[in-house]
């Protein structure tokens, strides 16, 4: 559709481009929820380094051990759950600039959702598995 | 209407000198893709503890084969530069570290402490995580 056919040559360029901007979607929030979780992440660092290497080098049981032990357990489900949604956000932005075809990017968006749920999913199942002494 | 007049188009970046704030700029978002998929190796892991010693043997075979810490070592390297370049961001995002010789001095500190902390962090893993 080219911008000088006579059904839209009698709208006002205003009028053309209202509500495509920031303020029709959910963009602001985007932002400020990619800024919240990585500040969540930043303070959850130091903790999820340490948990790690506590596990290094361990069996099935002894890491399965660490892990379920409460406060280990709600660390790792903090710094999931941030990073499912920041990660989600991130890959989001990254759809929107460089696929620009509309049925492709809704496709992307849909796949970035899916694969985002499910693992963080898979990741929190297991942890609440470990520490519910199954 | 008039005829639809070719305005042109704003350039690109290959218009532009490449500098060292675009290069981390596009690595910023590179180690963000790397580490979206990196999360499968959380999971698994993850997972294979909560599933049983065989599943745990599996992962435990992988991750400690050359490929598997390959891997590790490039995942710990994405997560410790996206978060001191994401730190960077931060900065950025309060308003500060816009001068030409802070925004450098920002992004050298950003790359130089991303490959020490993975250096260091390797270290320390070896040394008492029973690293194997």
């Amino acid at each position: 559709m080219s911008d000088n056919s006579p059904m839209k040559g009698i709208r006002t360029p205003l009028k053309r481009v209202r509500g495509l901007g920031a303020s029709g979607s959910s963009a602001t929030a985007d932002f400020w929820w990619q800024r919240v979780t990585a500040v969540g992440m930043l303070i959850l660092i130091i903790p999820v380094i340490v948990i790690v290497m506590m596990l290094l080098g361990r069996n099935q049981a002894g890491a399965g051990q660490i892990l379920g032990t409460p406060v280990v357990a709600l660390l790792v489900l903090l710094f999931v759950v941030a990073s499912a949604f920041h990660m989600r956000l991130g890959m989001q932005v990254v759809i929107e600039d460089y696929i620009h075809d509309e049925r492709l990017k809704l496709i992307s968006v849909l796949a970035n959702n899916f694969f985002s749920i499910a693992v963080s999913l898979a990741s929190v199942y297991a942890i609440l598995k470990l520490s519910s002494g199954v | 209407m008039t005829a639809r007049i070719d305005r042109p188009l704003s350039p690109h970046l290959q218009t532009y000198r490449w500098t060292l704030t675009m290069a981390m700029s596009i690595v910023h978002r590179a180690t963000g893709i790397a580490l979206y998929f990196g999360t499968i190796l959380l999971a698994w892991w993850l997972m294979a503890v909560a599933s049983g010693p065989g599943a745990y043997g599996i992962f435990s075979s992988f991750i400690g084969s050359w490929f598997g810490r390959l891997i590790l070592f490039g995942y710990t390297w994405a997560l410790m530069h996206h978060l001191l370049s994401g730190i960077r961001h931060f900065v950025w995002d309060l308003g500060y570290g816009f001068g030409p010789s802070e925004r450098e001095g920002l992004t050298w500190a950003a790359l130089i402490g991303g490959i020490v902390l993975t250096v260091l962090i390797w270290i320390i893993a070896y040394a008492f995580g029973g690293g194997r």
